[in-house]
């Protein structure tokens, strides 16, 4: 199907764009990568009146480093966060799970940002930006603030993002020498995650020193497996620690209950993939 | 309206379109490139591929605005002097088409594997084309010409050179 007709318009600052979305044209949407919100347009499930296109403004694209953070422009592909050398180095499990988004075709135009502010429960992208500590940097009519992942996410489809603000960078804490790992469940190529686990710890002289654990498609945000990183922390790096730290994964989740799995099934996938996702980011 | 500009396969154009046209539908009925298809609603299928700036994209889901002021390649811009590509002289060496339908698509994002990936095994030619669907399922076939494409070239650097990638230097 085509869209329903819409104005464009396609800034190139970051100045102009909130410009526009102040104006008064009835529905504005921001346009990314175009990944989510195109197929959503096709299908008429939305039918804005105005387009905001910032996939011209310069600023909004590139990875940078500042001292202890390396620095993600929101309009940053997938496919470029995923081959980042600053990105593999420093905050490896990002990496890891831009890798599995989608297919080659939707890397190439798909964005960080567009993933983060779309915040599908099943998206890949918030787990690991939860975990590994990130903040987002939101710019509006009055300036730019920066929010924390762990409240950014505030429901299915829900940020801190608001109607005229965008989302211009994120900012994630150096990683540097922590293993990583992301585990996906699908059962068919280029799915979305039935649930995914993303890992990332330290591991000094062959013992768990700092372990961070996100859960995909747990509930209806990005959800942190406190109790399993607590039982991890300490431990020995080995295949035992990781099995039993991982029995607690599903404690205090609200998984949905799809023609994929029931929460029960979900449940039960949760402690599994969390003992293959420690094992594996231990080990490297 | 809007006025875009955009370079098709080595060629220019400038036209007007609505801000709601699909790339897929402004090369397949404004430019006449009906060598790109479209197999699906949902973004899945990747019958639509083309190269934008060089990557592979789902034409299906771009805006033709969006690509105002870039360079496309699509399956019609591949052959030379009416010498196939090697890619499609290896799908049509390896018998790699059944109905024909996902082909203009596998064709485009197998010559992107091989740019990312000039010797790729069988997995990560399965994996290079995980967002292109085959409803008569022959990817047997499929891999197999991609692998044998990427045999047929000599070198890596000749790999990269001989993709059709549009972006770089040109
Ligand atoms: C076939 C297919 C399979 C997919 N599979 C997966 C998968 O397995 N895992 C996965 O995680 N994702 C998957 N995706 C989604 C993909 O990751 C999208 O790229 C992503 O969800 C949206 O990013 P985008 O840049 O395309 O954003 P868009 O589609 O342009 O925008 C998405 C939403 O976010 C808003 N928005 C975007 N950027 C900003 C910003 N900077 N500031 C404010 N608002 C903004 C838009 O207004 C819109 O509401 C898939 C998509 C397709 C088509
Ligand atoms: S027509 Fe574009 S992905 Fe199916
Ligand atoms: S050959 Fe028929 S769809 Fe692939």
């Amino acid at each position: 199907m085509i869209p329903a007709a819409f104005d464009y318009t396609a800034p190139e600052s970051v100045a102009d764009a909130i410009t526009a979305l102040g104006s008064d044209s009835e529905e504005i949407k921001v346009l990314a990568g175009g990944q989510s919100l195109i197929p959503v347009l096709r299908l008429r499930l939305a039918a804005p009146t105005l387009l905001v296109d910032i996939g011209r403004i310069e600023e909004l694209s590139g990875i940078t480093e500042e001292a202890d953070t390396i620095v993600i422009g929101a309009m940053t592909t997938h496919a470029d966060v995923a081959e980042s050398d600053l990105v593999r180095e420093h905050a490896g499990l990002l990496a890891k799970a831009a890798q599995t988004v989608a297919d080659p075709q939707v890397r190439h135009r798909g964005t960080l940002g567009g993933a983060l502010v779309h915040a599908d429960p099943a998206g890949d992208l918030p787990a690991p930006i939860l975990v590994l500590d990130a903040e987002l940097v939101i710019a509006g009519a009055d300036g730019e603030r920066t929010v924390a992942a762990a409240d950014f996410f505030e429901d299915m489809f829900t940020t801190a993002v608001g109607e005229n603000e965008i989302l211009t960078k994120i900012r994630v804490p150096k990683h540097t020498g922590w293993g990583a790992h992301y585990e996906k469940f699908t059962r068919v190529a280029q799915q979305w995650s039935i649930i995914a686990v993303a890992v990332t710890v330290q591991v000094d002289g062959g013992v768990i020193s700092q372990a961070k654990v996100g859960l995909v498609n747990m509930g209806s945000t990005p959800t942190r497996a406190s109790a399993v990183e607590q039982a991890l922390v300490g431990q020995p790096a080995t295949g035992d620690a990781a099995k039993h730290a991982a029995s607690a994964a599903a404690d205090g989740t609200s998984p949905p209950t799809d023609t994929n799995g029931d929460a029960a099934y979900r449940r039960h996938l949760a402690t599994v993939l969390t003992g293959r996702a420690v094992r594996a980011a231990v080990g490297g | 309206m809007a006025r875009i500009s955009i370079e098709v396969d080595g060629v220019g154009y400038s036209d007007d379109v609505e801000p709601r046209t699909l790339l897929v539908h402004y090369l397949r009925e404004q430019v006449g490139k009906t060598g790109t298809v479209v197999g699906c609603d949902t973004s899945n299928c990747g019958a639509c591929t083309v190269h934008l700036d060089g990557a592979s994209v789902k034409s299906c889901t771009v805006l033709a605005v969006q690509a105002d002021g870039h360079e496309v390649t699509t399956i019609e811009g591949l052959a030379t002097g009416g010498e196939l590509h090697p890619m499609q002289q290896a799908f049509h060496e390896n018998h790699a088409l059944q109905c024909g339908y996902c082909t203009p698509g596998m064709i485009m994002q197998s010559i992107d594997l091989l740019h990312d990936n000039p010797d790729p095994t069988e997995q990560e030619v399965r994996d290079g084309l995980e967002g292109n669907l085959c409803r008569c399922t022959g990817y047997q076939n499929i891999v197999k010409a991609v692998l044998a494409a990427a045999a047929a070239t000599p070198t890596h650097s000749d790999a990269a050179a001989g993709t059709g990638r549009s972006g770089g230097t040109a």
